[in-house]
Formats: structure tokens, C-alpha cells, sequence
């Protein structure tokens, strides 16, 4: 497994060789702390992350399609897939590399928040493990994001593409779990078809992990959910890497 | 070393390399010849094993590049066509990467890069970010993250595209240094390169070998310079 180690150094230390990291941690940060404090983090009264993590999916499918967009689709561009792939690496090694290196720079920027769980325990006495877990389900859902992404961004040269497509892929499978799309469903189609959306879709995953209850469920969904567009990413690649 | 079979690749209904086959031996430096869209990077594509062909095989150092890539990129040096590179990194970081990628450790690639740098005169880039390097020291860049772990075969595609003429003098003379424990394969536009380089030329079009022949033996069949023959051949034979 060198040939995924050394992809995934060059790729995690190439975040923070160019500006990228900086400006999106920055803008996640602010982002994602001044959003509980506007919808009324303080009037709750409420010794939790509720609200924080309320508002993680809708940043997450900005920032880490934003992340993801440049993975393969860069490298296309300027032809460094080229010599990528023939050194002495497997398109799966390459794959994975990349994958875990932009996930462990989200990671870094999920740990980035401490702040807010420490103000949260210094001004009250929070569930510690409703905390961990809530921020397990967002590691998670940011790996989703993630691999949906990447799979996108080996589709094309263009990152532009590479982001609406991976924006829109990860905003329909949030959305469709939401109240209105799934009353709609259910009046126009069936209520059982309303099930199967609730299922399909990561909100009500996600949901369960953000008020603390950790099930096997929900790891296994987001689990199958990044394996399935990992391995569809190293198919497409080994399919048009040229191209 | 090099041992190709009717190799062949179409993209849609476009046939780039149509049943190629020849060998190479340690000691040669083939010229690989041809006007521009003739399947010329196509072929060396496939034989660093980036493309998949649609047909026939080569077997690279004993390495089949259809059973065994990994293999066969391991005994290999690749110089793709406009030297493909990280621009955001430094050149040292650039060629560390490549090390780590082919698993040169400590000692060993302490030896390689002192070695290259000097031999690929790289050494006043060296901790300079690629994209700010010039166009002849890009292809430098290029060619040493090619020899770095010393291989017994080298492709390389058009390595002196956009030289001035003192660095195509410079990388010919590598060339020739190398070639005698080596198995060199170049493509090139510039005939008088393949005079001063190369004893073998293959002289390829719409994807066929048209000769494979030696520079001297063209010259004196057709009785003129290597520039007509390429012409005749390569315009006559439609």
C-alpha cells in the first residue's frame, strides 16, 4: 500500500502548500460557528450542538463539493494524470489516496470547531456522547459529500461542472429526505414511495446521529453510500482516464 | 526488452495504432518517427501502460502490460508528451513524491537525487514551485522524475519539444550516455536528432509501420538526406 501512502501525503500536504486550505477553513469556520448563534444558540438555552449541527448538512454540500471538485478534474486538466498513473501506483491506490487525504483535511476542519463544544461545556454540562456522536455523523456525511464528489470530478476536465453536478447530486439526496418533499411524494405517488425516500435520503440518518443515538443503520448507510461511489470513481477512471 | 505485438487502439471510429509490432533490445535507441496524428504517442501511451489497447500486447523487461502494469511501470521511465507535472510543488517536492511513489527510501534516494539534479542540470530550480519554471526547465524536470530510479527502459515523448538549442544539445547528449545499458525509445520530429541519437528508426503513419530500419541504411537505400526519405516515405505509401 506505498503507492496509496505516497498519494496520500502529496495530496494532504498540497492543501496546505496553496491557499486552498486557508481560505476554506476560514470561511468554514465562520460559517459554520456564526450560523447557531444567529438562529438563537443563546436564547435556547440549551447546554448542546443542536443548532450547529442542525446547519452542517447545507454547509457541507457547498464546502466539500468545493473540495472535491478539483480531485481528479485538475489533474485531468493539466495532464498530471498521466504521470500519475504510470508510476508505479493502481488506479485503486490513487483513489483511495486522494480519498482519505481530502477527508482527513475535512477532518481537520471538523476538529477546527472545538471551540464551540468547549464554550458549550464551559457555560453548561452537555452529554458528552451526544456531542461525539453528532460530530461522528458529520465526519460521516462529509465522507458521503465526499465520495459523491470525487466520482463527479473524475466525470470531467471542468470543475465548474464538477460542482454543480456533486452540489446538486448531494442537495437532492439531502432534500428529498425533508418534510415537504416527502408529503409531496406521498400524496402524489404513494406513501410507501415516501419511505423509501425517508430511507434513501441522508436527513434522516443523519438526524438520528445528531441527537446522539448512534446505530448500526446509519453507519452502514453512510458506509455503503462512499464505498458505492468510491468504487464507481476507480471504475469511471479506469474507464476514460485518458480521455 | 521491449517486445510489442500487434498493438493496436482506435478511439471511436478513429483508428490511432493499427497492429504495430516490433523489438528493442539493451543498447537501442529507437527513433520513433512519424507526422503529427500517426499514433506515435498512442503507442507509447499504451506501452506506459495508461492506455489500454484494444488488441495485441507487449511485453516490457519480461512484464506483460496487459497482466502485470504495475510491473512494467516499475522498470520503466516515462516522459509523457509536454511533461506532465504538480505545478503547485516545489521541484524537490515534486521529485520526492516520485521517489515515495516508486518506493526509493533514505539512503538510496539521497543517491538518486544527488545524482539526477546535477545530471538533469536542475539544481538552481530545485526548491523553486514547477509552475514558474520555463518551458525547458519543466522537460528537465520531467526527464529526471523519468530517470530517477535509474530504469532499464525509457520512453520518452518528444523530450526536446521547446528546447533552445543548447538544452537539445544537453539532453542528446544524455541520451547517448545512457544508451548503451539502456533500451531507449524516443519519438521526435527533429530529424538531425535522430542522426546524432538514435540507430534504430521506425518510421510510423495512420497508425503503421512503414521501416524499421537504421538512420544509415535509410539514407544510403534512398540515396538523399533523412528529411526526403521521411517525406517519401511517409507521403508516397497512402
Amino acid at each position: 500500500m506505498n503507492g496509496f501512502m505516497a498519494v496520500f501525503k502529496r495530496e494532504l500536504k498540497g492543501y496546505f502548500a496553496t491557499p486552498v486550505a486557508y481560505v476554506f477553513l476560514v470561511i468554514f469556520l465562520l460559517v459554520a460557528g456564526y450560523l447557531p448563534f444567529k438562529d438563537g444558540f443563546f436564547e435556547l438555552r440549551q447546554a448542546d450542538l443542536r443548532l450547529f449541527f442542525y446547519n452542517m448538512p447545507f454547509i457541507l454540500v457547498v464546502m466539500v463539493s468545493a473540495v472535491a471538485m478539483r480531485l481528479w478534474a485538475e489533474e485531468r486538466k493539466n495532464g498530471s494524470i498521466e504521470l500519475l498513473l504510470t508510476l508505479p501506483i493502481t488506479i485503486r491506490q490513487a483513489v483511495l489516496g486522494k480519498f482519505f487525504a481530502a477527508w482527513t483535511f475535512l477532518a481537520i476542519a471538523l476538529v477546527l470547531t472545538f471551540p464551540l463544544p468547549v464554550t458549550v461545556a464551559y457555560l453548561g454540562d452537555p452529554d458528552a456522547g451526544q456531542l461525539v456522536v453528532g460530530y461522528l455523523g458529520c465526519f460521516l456525511m462529509a465522507g458521503s459529500f465526499l465520495a459523491i464528489g470525487m466520482f463527479f470530478s473524475a466525470l470531467t476536465k471542468n470543475q465548474v461542472i464538477s460542482l454543480i453536478l456533486s452540489g446538486v447530486a448531494c442537495g437532492i439526496l439531502i432534500f428529498a429526505g425533508h418534510p415537504s418533499s416527502l408529503n409531496y411524494v406521498s400524496s402524489t405517488i404513494s406513501p410507501a414511495a415516501a419511505s423509501v425516500f425517508e430511507t434513501l435520503s441522508f436527513q434522516n440518518h443523519f438526524d438520528s446521529m445528531m441527537r446522539g443515538v448512534v446505530e448500526v443503520k446509519d453507519v452502514v448507510y453512510f458506509g455503503i453510500l462512499i464505498a458505492a461511489w468510491v468504487v464507481a470513481c476507480g471504475l469511471i477512471l479506469e474507464e476514460r482516464k485518458a480521455s | 526488452m521491449i517486445d510489442v505485438q500487434q498493438l493496436r487502439r482506435s478511439f471511436g471510429p478513429v483508428v490511432a495504432v493499427d497492429g504495430i509490432s516490433f523489438t528493442a533490445d539493451k543498447g537501442d535507441v529507437l527513433g520513433f518517427l512519424g507526422p503529427n496524428g500517426a499514433g506515435k504517442s498512442t503507442a507509447m501511451k499504451m506501452l506506459a501502460c495508461f492506455l489500454t489497447p484494444d488488441g495485441g500486447t507487449a511485453k516490457i523487461c519480461g512484464h506483460d502490460i496487459l497482466i502485470d502494469p504495475v510491473g512494467v511501470r516499475q522498470c520503466l521511465g516515462y516522459l509523457a508528451e509536454n511533461a506532465p507535472a504538480y505545478n503547485e510543488m516545489t521541484v524537490a517536492g515534486f521529485l520526492n513524491f516520485v521517489c515515495d511513489a516508486r518506493q526509493i527510501k533514505g539512503a538510496k534516494r539521497r543517491a538518486a537525487l544527488d545524482k539526477i539534479v546535477p545530471m538533469c542540470s536542475i539544481e538552481s530550480v530545485y526548491h523553486q514551485t514547477i509552475e514558474t519554471l520555463s518551458k525547458g526547465y519543466r522537460r528537465r524536470v520531467g526527464l529526471a522524475q523519468a530517470l530517477i530510479h535509474d530504469p532499464q527502459v525509457l520512453i520518452l515523448d518528444e523530450p526536446t519539444d521547446g528546447l533552445d538549442p543548447n538544452q537539445k544539445h544537453e539532453v542528446r547528449q544524455l541520451i547517448n550516455e545512457m544508451a548503451k545499458d539502456k533500451c531507449i525509445i524516443i519519438s521526435t520530429h527533429i530529424l538531425e536528432e535522430v542522426e546524432q541519437v538514435c540507430n534504430r528508426t521506425v518510421i510510423i503513419a495512420r497508425g503503421k509501420i512503414l521501416t524499421d530500419s537504421t538512420p544509415k541504411q535509410l539514407t544510403d537505400e534512398h540515396g538523399c538526406s533523412l528529411n526526403e526519405v521521411f517525406r517519401k516515405i511517409t507521403t508516397t505509401k497512402k
